[in-house]
């Protein structure tokens, strides 16, 4: 039983680290049907980002504290600041060509990304420290759930509800919304369908920024590859629970996370990444448009 | 008035330079390195200077390529025809090469690549060969995306399941092959078709449950399908060697001779440049055929060439099916050349090669995806300064690629056809 | 409700009572019609009354929710079509254009109505590859056929000019020729005129007459353009959110009350 608790905790903090890239992927698919390859390298970005200049606040002797704080914003901010500048160069250009274009330069933009920050740092793994206090309380619970894990859970579900927020109730919610619906007829109403995307793209990237320093703060480490492995799980999540919806993307999330949590502990944890994978093939043939989306019926 | 425009001009590219400075500041200009368990910061200033000029030159020219762009592009929707329009290249050009001196220049190519072996050492024959190999995958993944317009991003799956054919021939049949008495080289010969076939029967597999899926989702899972078959190979040891791989595969032999390692790779050599002519002749043909016309109407048009009487499900199956029976053969090539195989050499970066060479050198094209298989490998061996740069710069090209010349570099012709009788023909 | 019956001698095409719902939304709400031999008639009414889903149920498309299509095929049979695959329905004899035109864009005029003549054809893989002499004749057939095609249409100047680059007008045709060329006796055409002129409409008008006396095509066709909807069908349906609310000529249709109401509101 206790096995299975901490297993059910563990995923579920995984799953809300794969609901927070999730979430970026499904906004931005939501508006221009685009599967953003680049997401996991914004994640990675923001990783490093908060590695680079958290190694420097506190090698400068400044409290772990606002380390911790400054680091995670910065690392949001250029999150964001790639989301955005990738948009504006590799998507914008081709917002009315076939949609295939796209895809494949979101493909290049992963690339290139990559192998920016491949070669302007290094190949090796580097040791990410945990800046995340402990919590001496949780000590007891040390079988269950770690400081870490708790932190995760919390911090996610926060950024959730406020995203939630955000999308119900401000006036760019509402743009953003009405975007997805129906671009064109969003712009006749008057609403700047470019600002909507950048924000877009901006939330969905500072998001998975604060994914990333979680994420890698758990693990210990980071690398230039990082990006990869975790956008491919995301993207899963997300399609999962109905790419283009954003409570499928956090459902997609859970359920990703458990069925990770689970398989590796009862089954076999050689085999950890394929149960995306296979998750992913299965969702596909069976309902390609995830537990919580909605069948969209081409045009003729 | 002029200085307003350059004032302006100065003004955006200026932000854009500092917007570049401060957005690369962390990853470019900050260095992190780890000693004794502590991040290390360095700082490179000069790297600012560079980048900032960089970043205003750049967004100069930019600006102006996507206005050139806009005026000069009309790209209409469809799915597939992503890859087939691009403002950069002439409307119908009519300037067509004179036959003959095509056939000549065909002919000086040929034998080029005849007395090439003999001409360069065996290191370089080998570099021809994985060449070849990769002109063949770049064939085999131009019918599934050029003709077809079905993304395949698991392209590399097919040439592992070509390769463990080999391989997993010679390594359960062989002994009693060779015990029977029989030279092991005929191995090479045995495999090259059955490998093809196997190639087919998996792309047959794959293609079933995605026959309904749109172009992205059919994109993903055959990602996903990349993926499960490293993952498979990697951790089947006892069936498959696992990540070890299977070593020792024989190469062909020549007359039931036995060569050396030079004579052989020249051997491998001239197998691969006839490959690579019959892979070149069956697609020109199959391009040039009823069957290549449904693939190219699917590719522009699902439902308009399903209304028209072509069964989809029928040639998405051919799609998939052809395409992997040449990832089948080159598998089996890679597999002779180096004798050794294991799963890293099927990796999703790899599909993402062959997916490169299909789209950076031209979509649908055959010339324009010879060449770019041969640039894609042949850059790196000869430009070897430039080796760390390789995926970046392929990176680049490709976003630059699709958002200018989406045709790629030589782009598709489409045939002419000419009428006599009593109209002057065209 | 309609009761069971089969085609009358001389119906090529039934709907029997078609509903089509999409989610919540009954866009086609107990739809009748048929059509004669040999006839021209016409499917109008106000924007999103449905009449191109009706087309798409007609082609497959659509797979209906209930009800049925029957069709009198080549060889004489009733045969029933709904839920049938758009290219089986199109072996069958059913032809159509699109209302945002579908060419396939990358591909020159000719190939462009080639596609059309695919099943025509019997070429498989293997017989690409090899290229007998069967084979040959039958291109060389197939590349004629859909010249005669594009010269009928008046299409030929364009034979090997890549099908976006084509004129407007030029483009509504092409369609109209790729659909002939798949050797229907049933044409759908959805708008067919949109977008043109008033000579491109008139050309299109003695088009569709010389389809039908010439070819022995029966047209049903989806328009918006009234003078062309009056001057060449026999026989018009009226559609308003997705139920027909008329049926007749065209002169019992034009003083209709219910149809002048649907269109110009009460």
């Amino acid at each position: 039983m206790e096995y299975f608790i901490k297993l059910f905790l563990s995923g579920t903090a995984k799953g809300s680290i794969y609901a927070l890239m999730a979430l970026g992927y499904t906004m931005v698919y939501g508006i221009i049907q685009l599967i953003n390859f680049a997401h996991g390298e914004i994640y990675m970005i923001g990783g490093f980002t908060a590695l680079i200049m958290g190694g420097f606040f506190y090698s400068q002797g400044m409290p772990m504290g606002w380390v911790l704080v400054l680091s995670i914003l910065l690392a949001m901010f250029y999150s964001a600041a790639f989301g955005y500048t990738v948009e504006k160069i590799a998507y914008k250009p081709l917002r009315e060509k076939p949609r295939l274009s796209a895809l494949i330069s979101a493909m290049g933009m992963s690339i290139i990304l990559q192998n920016t920050v491949l070669l302007a740092q290094t190949e090796k793994f580097l040791p990410f420290p945990s800046y995340l206090p402990e919590f001496s309380w949780l000590l007891p619970y040390k079988e269950y759930i770690n400081s870490t894990q708790f932190i995760i859970l919390v911090t996610s579900t926060l950024i959730m509800i406020l995203l939630t927020l955000i999308i119900k109730f401000t006036r760019m919610g509402k743009a953003m919304r009405a975007t997805a619906q129906d671009m064109h007829m969003a712009q006749l109403v008057g609403v700047d369908v470019d600002q909507v995307i950048s924000v877009t793209f901006i939330l969905g990237s500072a998001l998975a920024a604060i994914g990333g320093v979680l994420i890698c703060s758990y693990m210990g480490q980071i690398n230039y590859y990082v990006g990869f492995i975790a956008g491919i799980k995301a993207f899963v999540a997300a399609v999962l629970g109905g790419i283009g919806s954003i409570p499928g993307a956090v459902l997609g999330s859970f359920v990703l996370g458990w069925t990770e949590s689970f398989g590796t502990g009862y089954i076999s944890s050689d085999y950890e990444d394929a149960f995306a994978f296979i998750i992913l093939i299965v969702i596909l043939l069976i309902k390609p448009d995830g537990l919580l989306g909605r069948t969209q019926k081409q045009k003729v | 008035m002029k200085v307003q425009t350059i004032l302006t001009e100065i003004k955006k590219s200026l932000t854009v330079a500092i917007w570049f400075i401060i957005l690369f500041f962390p990853i470019m200009v900050m260095k992190v390195s780890v000693s004794r368990g502590v991040a290390q910061i360095q700082f490179r200033w000069n790297l600012i200077l560079p980048i900032g000029v960089a970043g205003f030159v750049l967004s100069f020219i930019w600006r102006h390529a996507l206005v050139w762009n806009e005026s000069h592009g009309s790209a209409k929707k469809g799915d597939g025809a992503a890859m087939s329009s691009s403002s950069l290249t002439r409307r119908s050009s009519n300037v067509s090469v004179n036959p003959f001196s095509r056939s000549v220049g065909a002919l000086l190519l040929l034998v080029f690549a005849a007395a090439f072996p003999f001409l360069f050492g065996m290191y370089h024959t080998n570099v021809m060969i994985t060449a070849f190999i990769y002109v063949i995958l770049g064939l085999g993944l131009n019918i599934v995306v050029g003709l077809g317009g079905l993304l395949n991003l698991g392209y590399a799956a097919f040439f592992g399941v070509g390769a463990y054919t080999y391989g997993l021939i010679w390594k359960y049949v062989g002994p009693s092959f060779v015990a029977a008495g029989f030279d092991p080289g005929w191995l090479f010969w045995i495999s090259l078709p059955v490998a093809g076939v196997v190639a087919m029967l998996f792309g047959v597999l794959l293609s079933l449950p995605v026959l309904r899926l749109r172009g992205d989702y059919l994109a993903i899972i055959t990602l996903a399908f990349g993926e499960i078959f490293h993952m498979v190979m990697q951790n089947s040891s006892d069936l498959t060697g696992g990540a070890t791989g299977i070593s020792l595969i024989p190469r062909p032999w020549f007359f039931g001779q036995k060569l050396a390692p030079g004579d052989a790779a020249t051997y491998i050599y001239f197998i691969a440049l006839v490959l690579v002519i019959i892979t070149i002749f069956v697609v020109r043909r199959i391009e040039d055929s009823r069957v290549g016309r449904a693939l190219e109407a699917m590719r522009e048009d699902q439902i308009a060439c399903q209304s028209m009487g072509v069964d989809l499900v029928k040639n998405k199956l051919i799609t998939f099916a052809l395409g992997a029976f040449w990832a089948g053969l080159a598998g089996v090539l890679m597999a002779a050349q180096t004798t050794y195989i294991n799963p890293d050499s099927f990796t999703l970066s790899e599909s993402m090669i062959m997916l490169m060479s299909v789209v950076v050198g031209g979509t649908g094209s055959i010339p324009g995806v010879i060449a770019g298989a041969m640039i894609l490998k042949l850059l790196p061996e000869y430009f070897r300064m430039l080796a760390q740069y390789r995926m970046l710069i392929y990176g680049i090209a490709m976003v630059l690629i699709i958002i200018f010349k989406s045709d790629g570099l030589i782009p598709r012709k489409r045939k002419q056809y000419t009428f006599e009788a009593k109209e002057t023909a065209k | 409700m309609s009761t069971e019956r089969l085609l009358y001698e001389n119906e090529v095409l039934e709907l029997d009572n078609i509903v089509m719902t999409f989610g919540g939304l009954r866009a086609i709400d107990g739809v009748s019609m048929h059509i004669d031999k040999g006839e021209i008639a016409a499917l109008i009414g106000p924007n999103g009354a449905g009449k191109t889903t009706i087309f798409n149920c007609i082609t497959g498309v659509y797979k209906p929710t209930e009800g049925k299509i029957k069709i009198r095929s080549r060889s004489g049979a009733v045969e029933e079509i709904h839920g049938l695959k758009p290219n089986v329905i199109n072996q069958k004899g059913l032809a159509r254009t699109f209302q945002n035109i579908r060419l396939f864009n990358n591909m020159s005029v000719l190939e462009n109505v080639m596609i059309g003549r695919h099943n025509s054809l019997k070429a498989g893989v293997l017989k690409a590859i090899v290229r007998d002499k069967a084979t040959k004749e039958e291109e060389q057939r197939v590349i004629e056929e859909s010249y005669e095609i594009l010269k009928k249409l008046k299409l030929d100047p364009y034979t090997n000019e890549m099908a976006k680059n084509l004129p407007y007008g030029e483009q509504r045709r092409l369609e109209i020729a790729r659909a002939l060329a798949t050797d229907p006796f049933l044409l759908l055409l959805d708008e067919p005129v949109a977008g043109m002129n008033a000579q491109e409409t008139r050309d299109l008008e003695e088009t569709i007459g010389i389809i039908r006396d010439k070819e022995h095509i029966t047209i049903l066709l989806i328009e918006h353009d009234m003078s062309l909807v009056m001057e060449v069908s026999e026989r018009i349906y009226v559609l308003d959110y997705g139920r027909l609310i008329a049926e007749g000529t065209p002169k019992e249709i034009k003083h209709n009350p219910d149809v002048i109401r649907a269109y110009l509101g009460e």
